[in-house]
């Protein structure tokens, strides 16, 4: 007699635990699904090897993002030329305005604006990225002195050239 | 677990660890932020501006976690009704809410001077925002109802249904190019700051978390002595018809 309303309670809790459960991973699976679904709206910005790929429709105003190439920053007034790459594939950009003041060679960029006729990026808007490394000034320069400096370029590393 | 549903015997525990909250909460905070804000080095490329790290790190890890402790009390209180569990998860949302905004308003503060930007629609602060959305949608809709059990059910189902959130603002750096940089100290490789710049941002942390729950339990008594006030009203009420 007793154990029958116990058990029945049991049943309802067992019950609410898979619903609860059946909702978490049903919703886990409607946004992975809707996610993937958009992957290329979530994207920030394209990679030099899209533009290479010819990923981007011609003429439509998208974001560049890479690393400033060492050696290809020129300054002429307000306007700067640069180099955007991912180690396999470059892209000139020329913007005219105020850089951020993390803009260096060898640092993550990224560039809103659109190709020219050339295959050049005219940018409007240009961001810093920095990487998520963080150390003392006197770290970074013992680093560099003793050759263990690695540029680290941030989520670039999975773009490493040859893969 | 079971034990904790009885809110004398939940209150007994929580005034019993809450001294030592406090002490966790006081020591943590200015020893972690005393050391990150004066002390610390600079770093190499962002000079000074790190220091604001030592804000919004800590912030962005509470509300992440605080949003994580609601979706599992939510789930305890679904499942098994558990009355504190639902009781925890809404005096959680305020404070975690708060540390969101924090998080929200020293990123644009750091983002200005690094990135350029006050703001940009990458998938990291897009879906941190969608979080500061769900904690007002959670505070609003405990207060859309009259009765507090119907109040509470709907609550932690949407506490549930936002809990998919967390893991695209864990992830969101990986998953798609942002303008955030990707994660720097709970990595597979490892952290990537240095000890004399992750040990101050580690004490702070822990330092906020003793703050959490130290706010937390003197909130939960609080809600505990308003439901019994509010069912010692309705007796008073009843009794007061019957005479």
């Amino acid at each position: 007699m007793r154990d029958v309303p116990m058990r029945r309670g049991m049943k309802r809790k067992h019950k609410r635990l898979l619903a609860v459960l059946g909702l978490v991973a049903g919703l886990g699976v409607a946004a992975a699904l809707v996610l993937t679904a958009f992957n290329d709206n979530l994207v920030f910005f394209h990679s030099p090897s899209d533009v290479a790929e010819k990923k981007i429709a011609a003429d439509k105003r998208f974001r560049i993002g890479g690393l400033v190439e060492a050696g290809s920053v020129k300054k002429d007034g307000l306007t700067t030329e640069f180099v955007v790459t991912d180690l396999r594939h470059a892209v000139p950009v020329v913007y005219t305005g105020m850089l951020p003041d993390l803009f260096r060679e060898g640092q993550g960029v990224v560039a809103n604006g659109k190709l020219d006729a050339e295959g050049r990026f005219i940018a409007s808007e240009v961001l810093a990225k920095h990487d998520e490394n963080y150390m003392p000034p006197e770290v970074a320069d013992a680093l560099k002195k003793s050759g263990q400096w690695h540029e680290k370029p941030g989520d670039h590393a999975k773009l490493k050239p040859g893969s | 677990m079971h034990a904790l549903a009885n809110p004398a015997r939940f209150l007994r525990l929580m005034a019993a660890i809450r001294p030592y909250a406090a002490a966790v909460a006081i020591i943590g905070l200015v020893v972690g932020l005393g050391w990150g804000l004066l002390i610390s080095p600079r770093d190499y490329q962002q000079g000074e501006t790190v220091r604001i790290m030592y804000i919004h790190v800590p912030s962005a890890w509470m509300a992440m976690f605080i949003y994580a402790a609601i979706a599992v009390s939510s789930a305890v209180a679904l499942i098994w009704r558990h009355p504190v569990a639902e009781l925890v998860a809404k005096a959680s949302a305020p404070v975690g809410a708060a540390f969101t905004l924090i998080c929200l308003v020293t990123g644009s503060l750091w983002g200005k001077p690094m990135w350029g930007t006050w703001w940009v629609w990458d998938a990291r602060l897009t879906s941190m925002l969608i979080l500061f959305f769900l904690y007002l949608g959670y505070i609003a809709l405990w207060e859309a109802f009259d009765d507090p059990s119907r109040a509470g059910r709907a609550a932690a189902i949407l506490a549930l249904v936002g809990a998919v959130n967390l893991p695209i603002i864990k992830f969101s750096v990986d998953w798609w190019n942002t303008l955030h940089q990707p994660a720097s100290v709970l990595t597979l490789e490892g952290p990537k700051i240095h000890p004399d710049i992750l040990w101050p941002l580690l004490i702070t942390a822990v330092g906020a978390q003793g703050y959490y729950v130290w706010i937390l339990s003197l909130r939960v008594r609080a809600e505990i002595l308003n439901r019994q006030a509010r069912i010692l009203r309705f007796s008073a009420a009843a009794d007061r018809r019957a005479g």
